[in-house]
């Protein structure tokens, strides 16, 4: 599993919260570290897909245990 | 490659569809594009400081939920707009839905430009100094300065 360098808990918030906080903890980053977010909402598995894809930041792994979701997001 | 550009026209005022402008812009502007929303007619109602005031109907509106199947004479009742309003409002709340405000918010903070029509401002003889800070005056004309240059444009 990848280590992160920050958590970010997005557990209960729709979308497109789960985006819109993610974008804002990443601003406060700096680039080659890396963001782990969990969710609960099920379209957030596209939506991280998609966000990773047009802001080029590389989602390097993802899983789902108990209805929740992880994503692990390095800035570019 | 030059900076994506999306461009929407939110015309409309209820608590329920003031959701769509919002969450495209917000999130459009995560996604690193410039976005400008032009508000007219009854979506200048977007704009007030205070959003409490907005509200969802069921009259007219076959297509929302109910808990129970309502004939439509009944939903000209005093006291079903605010039921429905109410309900929607906790509703959102316990799905984690963000409230209107915060995703306005949001815009703001990602520098979301907003205009508002200058004529259906003077039309409903609207107050400016009841927006929030930031909005600025334009007509069809400056809509189409930023849209003609968009790669998305939305009518809401």
């Amino acid at each position: 599993m990848v280590q992160e360098d920050k958590l970010l808990d997005a557990r209960g918030l729709n979308c497109p919260l789960p985006i819109l906080r993610t974008k804002k903890a990443l601003g406060e980053m700096n680039a080659g570290q890396v963001l782990k977010i969990v969710a609960t909402d099920p379209g957030a598995v596209k939506d991280f897909e998609a966000f990773s894809k047009q802001t080029k930041n590389p989602l390097l792994d993802q899983a789902e245990a108990g209805g929740e979701f992880v994503f692990f997001i390095q800035k570019a | 490659m030059d900076e994506k550009k999306l461009a929407i026209i939110a015309t409309k005022g209820t608590l329920d569809w003031g959701y769509p402008p919002f969450i495209l812009a917000s999130t459009a502007a995560a996604l690193g594009y410039s976005v400008e929303i032009f508000f007219t007619f009854y979506g200048l109602q977007l704009l007030k400081k205070d959003l409490g005031h907005l509200r969802v109907s069921p009259l007219g509106n076959p297509a929302m939920p109910m808990p129970v199947p309502m004939p439509t004479l009944m939903m000209v009742l005093p006291g079903m707009e605010g039921m429905a309003t109410s309900m929607m409002k906790s509703k959102m709340k316990a799905k984690g839905v963000a409230s209107l405000e915060e995703l306005r918010e949001l815009c703001v903070e990602a520098e979301v430009r907003m205009i508002a029509c200058q004529m259906t401002v003077d039309l409903f003889e609207f107050d400016t100094a009841d927006f929030i800070d930031g909005i600025e005056l334009g007509g069809a004309a400056a809509f189409f300065e930023f849209a003609g240059e968009s790669d998305i444009t939305l009518f809401t």
